[in-house]
């Protein structure tokens, strides 16, 4: 106990001299150059610091203020036929922390975003179930109730970027993804309450989700995953969830592909086998270079992006003191360790990540650096609690080929120029 | 059974659910009725499971195709602009560039009803009768060469159908093709000799660039601009309107109208009655409706009417894929319906 609050004691006593030794060398260093270069936003009254401002009510719901007016989500035109069937992307290039705000997640619709009350949802579930059963949303509210903070990732994501390196921008490669903090009920809870004793051998079992909008996207999803972690949200980040993520209620798949997130869900069926609908055959499956197509290729495997300096994200301060910060996150556990390399793989230091990894949760990564103005190819390259080692885009073409089109976690690479401006590159 | 099954995870999971699966009832939610599973419950299973009653072949279909689907689609499943190719592509999944069809990758039979039946046709899901819904499945397998044009595709041979990609597939086996390889210690430094910038997105330059704004490609040019006539329209008979506007579910997947509405692959359909043809700005027209904008074509009730009934047979050209209204009522109240959006 005495030699605990020792330490603590010396601690605090040498933190106190370390302050106060920089603050004598910051009188020296302000006293040798302030008389020239007085700001005026410092030296003369601003008007913020004289009239009055906006009262308590001007926004009931608040948005951001209008100097991040360009902290949205964006979309590639040209990627889709049409907006109601389409996707954009979270501007991660400008986002810090983990958790992603609701109002620039992104959007990813196959009929677009439909407007469902809450008094008009209802929840189906049928199939090989003791007592096939519906539930209003006010129902779902009177379970118990858990929360947990998940990424949510496209298997796309990082899609356009197999052939070669294309967008120029964090936002527009690695953008498919999102972070929030749900509230809902585990669906082993409702399942429990309809009754699984008529499906017999649950180890063959599946569940079918189902969407309410127009494209009633339908997923199959093993038995063991929707006992294990599968999750009915119905709020994010402590509020509602928002129209275009599903609202009134999505499910959370963690850690797996996006797709299988089935907004505005109105039914689970449990079946005998999968449906094999068109969203697990046609789509979200990966071609490899003989021609042969992997299929439930559910979970998204570690990957990491450095989100500032990007392409979106120039460096504008010059050489000196630089923070590079980034985003790492797994779908087969927590994010142990994150590297980064200044040199395009050449050589790696090892990152600190802001807290403890989280399964199946955004990780978000700091590395400091004195930067020498000199050009960088940066990466950064995520290692999860399974050992996995985030690849490199050779790697994972030497065993897929270039038309997977899904499941791209390469590592990524930025090249700095002297000037600060950063461009996505490939390297050899 | 399942690759992703690690044995002591799986029964792990299976005991946590078993407790609670005996004990707590929250006595929550009411029983289904056998109707309302019915009104929702439409997937079918590989094996056939829950495969409508019905028949169609591709005779039947080519008609309903082009009602239905040819719009984005194209008549011959072809596809237009960025819309799926439904055929064609076999034998290219292990080229450069594969194309992905219904002949040339989907495996099953099932999923092609089970989509078409309850996704489609794109903004109207769910419309189809059975039959039309073999006629259509029968249409798509016809232009892959699949079946024959008078093959008549029923629930009770579907399955029979062979599906070139059927044996296509391999279940995720990245267990032993990647995560054996890559959960190594990784090198730290002089990890590689020389590195070489080898490709730049700025060469490709496909990233999009902000526009300062786009709202006047919203604005149709013809309202503004004061050479060109508009035709006074008669006024509205909002009970026909009201018809029209169920009509015009058909036009919805790829035309919209009123205050927020956008170009899509058709053009927004505010201010045409009684207005120039062609004159919406920011959509590009094909070159047939192009000169007949300039040759001066308005477009006055009786003028429309002719398109709608046979629109490629009135505009010979045009990219609207549209077979065209059949019912003389139709025509009408879609038109009425149009007159609510045009001053």
């Amino acid at each position: 106990m005495s030699k605990v609050n020792k330490r603590n004691t010396q601690t605090r006593r040498s933190f106190l001299r370390g302050a106060a030794l920089s603050s004598a060398g910051a009188v020296v260093a302000v006293s040798s150059t302030a008389k020239e270069q007085s700001e005026a936003l410092i030296t003369e009254a601003q008007s913020w610091a004289q009239e009055l401002a906006d009262g308590v009510d001007v926004t009931p719901y608040g948005l951001p203020i209008e100097h991040e007016g360009d902290v949205i989500r964006r979309n590639v035109p040209w990627l889709t036929a049409d907006a109601v069937s389409s996707v954009n992307f979270t501007p991660i290039h400008a986002l810090d922390g983990t958790i992603t705000p609701q109002g620039c997640a992104f959007e990813r619709h196959h009929s677009g975003a439909i407007d469902l009350k809450k008094e008009d949802y209802r929840l189906m579930i049928n199939g090989l179930v003791d007592k096939p059963m519906i539930f209003t949303y006010f129902d779902l509210e009177r379970f118990p109730r858990e929360n947990h903070v998940y990424f949510c990732e496209c298997a796309a994501n990082t899609g356009m970027e197999w052939a070669g390196a294309q967008l120029n921008g964090a936002q527009f490669t690695h953008g498919m993804i999102h972070n929030m903090e749900y509230t809902g009920v585990p669906l082993r809870t409702i399942l429990n309450e309809v009754g699984l004793i008529a499906a017999g051998d649950l180890k063959d079992k599946w569940v079918f989700v189902e969407g309410a909008d127009a494209s009633s996207n339908g997923r199959s999803i093993p038995m063991e995953k929707a006992l294990d972690d599968v999750f009915v949200a119905f709020k994010a980040n402590g509020e509602a969830l928002r129209k275009e993520h599903g609202y009134p209620v999505r499910l959370v798949v963690p850690g797996w592909e996006g797709n299988m997130w089935v907004k505005w869900l109105r039914r689970i069926e449990v079946t005998d086998g999968p449906v094999e609908s068109r969203e697990e055959t046609s789509k979200y499956t990966d071609t490899l270079s003989d021609g042969i197509s992997r299929k439930w290729t559910w979970a998204m495997d570690a990957k990491s992006v450095v989100t500032n300096p990007s392409p979106q994200m120039p460096i504008k301060h010059g050489s000196g003191s630089l923070l590079i910060s980034g985003l790492a996150w797994s779908g087969h556990g927590a994010i142990k360790r994150v590297d980064v390399s200044l040199d395009g793989g050449k050589n790696w230091r090892i990152a600190s990540l802001s807290k403890p990894g989280e399964k199946m949760a955004l990780s978000r990564f700091y590395f400091h650096t004195d930067w020498d103005g000199e050009e960088m190819l940066l990466q950064s390259r995520a290692i999860d609690e399974t050992g996995y080692v985030q690849p490199t885009k050779t790697q994972l073409r030497a065993v897929r080929g270039l038309n997977s089109i899904y499941h791209n976690n390469c590592i990524q690479t930025w090249h700095v120029g002297k000037n600060g401006s950063v461009e996505n590159v490939e390297v050899s | 059974m399942l690759k992703f099954h690690r044995a002591a995870f799986l029964s792990a999971a299976l005991l946590i659910a078993a407790a609670p699966m005996l004990a707590d009832s929250y006595g929550l939610g009411r029983p289904a009725t056998m109707k309302e599973i019915a009104a929702w419950d439409w997937n079918i299973m590989p094996d056939g499971a829950g495969m409508p009653i019905g028949s169609g072949d591709a005779i039947d279909g080519e008609e309903v195709f082009a009602e239905k689907c040819a719009s984005c689609h194209g008549d011959f499943a072809e596809g237009m602009g960025r819309w799926p190719e439904l055929a064609g592509g076999i034998d290219t999944l292990d080229e450069d560039d594969p194309l992905k069809t219904v002949g040339s990758y989907w495996p099953y039979m099932s999923t092609v009803i089970d989509y078409v039946k309850r996704s489609m046709p794109y903004g109207y899901a769910g419309s189809l009768t059975d039959n039309e819904t073999y006629a259509i499945v029968a249409y798509i397998l016809y232009s892959n060469d699949l079946i024959e044009d008078d093959f008549v595709l029923s629930n009770h041979n579907a399955l029979d159908v062979e599906m070139p990609n059927a044996n296509g597939f391999i279940i995720d086996d990245r267990e032993e093709t990647e995560y054996a390889n890559w959960r190594t210690d990784p090198c730290m430094s002089n990890c590689k000799d020389t590195v070489k910038v080898t490709m730049r997105a700025r060469v490709l330059d496909v990233t999009p660039i902000e526009e300062a704004s786009s709202d006047s490609q919203l604005v149709p040019e013809a309202s503004q601009s004061g050479e060109v006539s508009v035709i006074q329209i008669n006024a509205v008979n909002q009970e026909l309107a009201d018809s029209g506007k169920k009509v015009f579910k058909k036009c919805k997947s790829c035309h919209q109208i009123g205050e927020k509405a956008k170009n899509r692959s058709g053009p927004i359909l505010n201010n045409m009655v009684g207005h120039p043809a062609a004159s919406v700005n920011g959509y590009k027209y094909s070159k047939s409706f192009k000169s007949a904008r300039e040759a001066g074509l308005i477009w006055t009730e009786e003028e429309l009417a002719k398109f709608l009934t046979k629109p490629k047979k009135y505009l010979k050209g045009t990219k609207m894929s549209f077979a065209g209204l059949k019912k003389e009522d139709d025509t009408k109240a879609v038109i009425e319906y149009l007159k609510l959006y045009s001053e």
